[in-house]
């Protein structure tokens, strides 16, 4: 500090964790700042990490509840490997969440929270502030609960209600490191606030507390200037994967004329696509909470054969629960749309942590021959498009479509620049004909081999389906040994020929390095930024993600063709990277993955495609 | 013209007939069940096109294929979440469900009585043959304890399951029981059931000539019918036996079997049924009744009117539509906070 001023620093992009107990309204003080940054100009990708139980016990490594955000003037894909800023609210945050503070980064911690008992339950022996856990540090010791306090000192606010104000004391230091403003966040207090004016007054004053804290002391010698990113023109909002589902699927819905429905069971981390939903019953979206998955599965196949959109939404345990109706579904060939919102395995797993792992049960997981088109969300933001698409092949089509995303899609948020609904590509139905007069259940359109969707209600067409194996073109019931074998044939052929109506795949690079990284879904932010960095280092890799896994793009032979190593990166065993081999024999398809209930970090991709380039 | 579209034909038994093989056994009670179906849809006034059957798996499960109107057979047990699906996305169609004793209480057992705490505004009709009869005869939820079947070689050692029991647990609106060997009642029984606003579910004490046969035959053999049938209507007295002699009489709290004329009995101290009660309390007594001591309760025991889940979800629309700020999904994507890069 020169005369008690202070100096600006100027980033291109920084890390942000904030970790505290689960009742600390971390959650809420990441999006605030995310918000805030956003409407700033700032390109941003956000990453919740909270614990499964609600309240775990407080002061309890296993409550601790964090929220990472990386903001840069630059494009931003991910939430950023390690933190620069870590804000722990305790011990335990600390003690949690410490691996993933960059070393010579900030550490702010709440100094009042550090008390034996408090260092004892995290689990530290001694106290981490003065043992040398932290040399490596710039450690700002903040009375972040005594000066929150003395900030509501005269607030008729009992003293829980006063606690639950230092998130924002926290909070507005932040806005003073990175220089931002607290009106947005002071708005946004207001209202929600709006019939407590005691907690909104409490709530406004300990941010700006903290505000005030930080441009005083010395510990933050520097506040950080990270300028607007050169983002594309145009009207943006946040949004999360779990909204951008709903709302895409919505829009396909409108987009017909046709109700939405949806049957979901709650289950972490796909239930806010269900609250979602429900929210919206004044534009045609009908919700049940149903009594379990299988009905919930089984109410939106009935939805769909009654000529609405049927959809039902969960997450793996669930996926397994619904896998003999979603076959009903392949047979009885009506329009399904399920969500998978994939999360750590196998059984229960890590309910809120994010896996890539259902792919198998996806493109496989039902009795005998089952084919079902699968989709994969590669951005919170696309959930929408790719929903939307979900319900535009399923309807066209006539198939049940499973779309994959994940809980670090579901809960992760960015800006998006946002369509309009007509922009949205047109959905053909798979309309109900006659012959001669006469109505055929199987009878096919030539093209995409997608019966007519025949619905009750409408004179002429009745008929009869069902579960039973069916007689071509007739559609009854028939268990002839040939008429099967054509039936599982054509069922497969349907599938595979919604790969003339999908996108071709598109490569990041020059098309000559000797390394082609292939990922799918929620890890495209960090596929995408590692090979982005080395394509900057004039190293020969190149990138490709799938959004359409079952079928594949119509020139995915023909790109790994170009390349004598193909390196799969996914958050599983090697799934995707056996389904390739088999699709692609002899190509020489290797497999990166990882298992952590945590996405792939930038620098340790970096690393792995470095070694692979060496050889 | 729409006017006149709106009014359905006349249409006959033959119309509901589909040009599909009925491939029960031969002596089967389901028979007379779809020939008692075919009957009564024509006394709806319902256009044919609005009729849909769901059913689950099992022997029953395929009716659908045998009726004439829209028809989905579905997966085991699932019946009522699909109907309740078919229901909500079009409440202008009568939905009849069709269920096996095993497709409704065991595999189905929570979608059954989830569909009657809804009170959706379908029909179910459980065939009740206290048999598997599809998988070739092991016994079902609710087989008597005791009864030999392939899976139970020494007697079944379970307790059974009474419909009306889970029925009047999930607050079942309408009960009513029938037996397959009584055309003219079942008709009856299906056409008061399409009437009902809310889950009607009928039980048909229906006969599995190869694997459980005469299961019923106490109630339904013809020398029995006076003694263990008791007709129930709404607003009359539960009478019985030949010529009516016998009835139901409340004793303290249960109900009693006597003969008018012995011991003091008149007409008057029999119960008069009323099917509209709400409390369940009479409704669950008399359709646990079953001999040797008892008839058995045949008719509609219980029928009370509650909002039916599509009226409270058609309500609910209509409030939100309503008030709504917003009315199109470009609406929503504009609202709240969203921002401006130029």
């Amino acid at each position: 500090m020169v005369n008690g001023k202070k100096t600006t620093t100027e980033l291109e992009k920084v890390v942000i964790r904030f970790a505290g107990d689960s009742g600390d309204g971390m959650q809420l003080t990441g999006s605030q700042f995310s918000f805030t940054s956003a409407l700033w100009g700032n390109d941003l990708a956000t990453f919740p990490d909270f614990p499964a139980e609600i309240r775990a016990p407080q002061g309890t490594v296993e409550g601790v509840s964090g929220f990472q955000v990386q903001i840069g003037k630059i494009d931003i894909y991910t939430p950023g490997d390690q933190a620069d800023v870590l804000v722990a609210m305790n011990p335990a945050a600390l003690k949690s969440n410490l691996q993933f503070a960059r070393k010579g980064g900030n550490v702010i911690v709440d100094l009042d929270a550090f008390v034996d008992r408090n260092i004892e339950k995290a689990g530290f022996v001694t106290n981490p502030l003065e043992d040398g856990t932290l040399a490596d540090y710039n450690v700002v010791e903040a009375p972040i609960s005594s000066l929150t306090k003395t900030a509501l000192e005269g607030l008729q606010l009992d003293n829980k209600s006063i606690m639950r104000s230092k998130n924002m004391f926290a909070l507005g230091m932040m806005y003073w490191l990175f220089d931002r403003s607290l009106k947005e966040t002071e708005k946004y207090i207001d209202s929600k606030f709006k019939k407590t004016p005691a907690l909104a007054e409490g709530n406004k004053r300990a941010l700006n507390a903290g505000f005030h804290y930080a441009e005083t002391i010395e510990a933050l010698p520097s506040m950080y200037k990270i300028p607007p990113a050169s983002i594309e023109k145009g009207v943006y909002r946040h949004i999360s994967g779990n909204t951008a589902t709903a709302w895409g699927l919505m829009a396909a819905a409108e987009r017909i004329g046709k109700k939405l429905f949806l049957g979901s069971y709650p289950i972490t981390p796909a239930s806010d696509i269900l609250h979602e939903l429900s929210r919206h019953k004044n534009l045609g979206v009908i919700t049940m909470q149903a009594e379990d998955e299988i009905a919930a599965v089984c109410s939106a196949i009935g939805a769909s054969y009654a000529g609405q959109l049927g959809v039902t939404t969960s997450s793996g345990p669930g996926i397994a629960l619904k896998g003999e109706a979603i076959g009903l579904a392949v047979m009885a060939e009506i329009p399904l749309v399920v969500v998978d919102v994939q999360r750590g395995g196998p059984s229960t797993g890590l309910p809120t942590k994010t896996e890539q792992a259902d792919i198998n049960i996806a493109v496989f997981g039902r009795n005998s021959e089952s084919p079902a088109v699968v989709l994969a969300a590669s951005t919170p933001a696309n959930c929408f498009e790719f929903a939307y698409m979900a319900a535009k092949i399923a309807m066209e089509h006539m198939t049940p479509v499973i779309l994959l995303t994940d809980g670090y899609l579901a809960n992760g948020s960015e800006p998006w620049k946002f369509p309009k609904t007509a922009d949205m590509p047109p959905i053909n139905l798979a309309e109900a004909k006659k012959s001669n007069g006469v109505y055929y259940p199987y009878e096919r359109d030539a093209e995409k081999l997608a019966r007519g969707w025949a619905v009750p209600g409408t004179p002429g067409f009745e008929h009869r389906i069902g579960g039973l194996e069916k007689q071509e073109k007739t559609g009854n019931v028939s268990y002839d040994p040939t008429n099967h074998e054509k039936m599982v044939r054509t069922r497969a052929e349907k599938v595979e020929r919604v790969a003339n109506y999908i996108p071709d795949l598109e490569v990041q690079g020059n098309g000559d390095g000797k390394l082609l990284v292939v990922g799918w879904g929620g890890t495209f932010g960090g596929l995408r930024t590692a090979v982005t960095e080395l394509q900057h280092a004039n190293k020969k890799v190149d990138f490709v993600h799938f959004n359409y896994i079952n079928p594949l793009p119509k020139n995915t032979k023909a790109i790994f063709e170009r390349y004598s190593k193909i390196v799969v990166c996914e958050l599983n065993m090697g799934q995707f990277a056996s389904l390739l081999r088999s699709k692609f024999p002899g190509m020489n398809i290797l497999s990166y993955s990882k298992i952590q209930g945590q996405p792939f970090l930038v620098t340790e991709l970096k690393e792995v495609f470095i070694e692979h380039l060496k050889d | 013209m729409e006017a006149l579209a709106d009014i359905p034909k006349a249409y006959t038994k033959k119309d509901f007939e589909s040009d599909q093989l009925v491939r029960w056994c031969p002596g089967c009670g389901d028979y007379s069940i779809l020939s008692a179906m075919t009957n009564a849809l024509p006394q709806l006034g319902i256009p044919r096109e609005n009729f849909v059957f769901v059913s689950g798996i099992g022997c029953a499960a395929r009716f659908p294929y045998y009726m004439n109107t829209y028809g989905f057979h579905t997966i085991h047990g699932r019946g009522p979440a699909v109907a309740t699906g078919v229901k909500l996305a079009n409440p202008k169609l009568s939905v009849w469900e069709v269920q096996g004793d095993g497709d409704a209480l065991a595999i189905g057992g929570n979608h059954f009585i989830h569909a009657l705490r809804r009170n959706i505004d379908i029909n179910i009709l459980l065939f009740n043959n206290e048999i598997y009869g599809l998988t070739k005869g092991q016994y079902s939820p609710t087989s008597p304890t005791g009864l030999v079947t392939k899976s139970t070689p020494y007697g079944s050692v379970e307790r059974p399951f009474h419909a009306a029991e889970l029925v009047i647990g999930a607050q079942g609106t309408f009960f009513a029981r029938t037996i397959d060997t009584n055309p003219k009642l079942m008709t009856e029984i299906f056409v008061h059931a399409a009437k009902h606003v809310g889950t009607s579910l009928v039980e048909v004490l229906q006969n599995c000539v190869i694997f459980n046969d005469d299961a019923h035959a106490e109630v339904t053999a013809k020398q029995n019918r006076d003694d263990f049938q008791l007709h129930v209507k709404h607003g009359q007295p539960l009478l019985f036996g030949k010529d009516n002699k016998k009835g139901i009489r409340l004793n303290g709290l249960k109900l009693e079997a006597v003969t008018i004329g012995e011991h003091g009995i008149t007409e008057n101290d029999i119960l008069v049924h009323n099917a509209h009660e709400e409390d369940p309390t009479l409704h669950l007594m008399l359709a646990r009744l079953e001999p040797p001591h008892f008839p058995m309760a045949l008719g509609v025991i219980r029928e009370v009117r509650a909002k039916t889940y599509d009226e409270a979800i058609a309500e609910e629309r209509k409030q939100i539509t309503e008030n709504a700020k917003y009315h199109s999904v470009d609406d929503l994507l504009m609202s709240g906070e969203t921002w401006e890069i130029k």
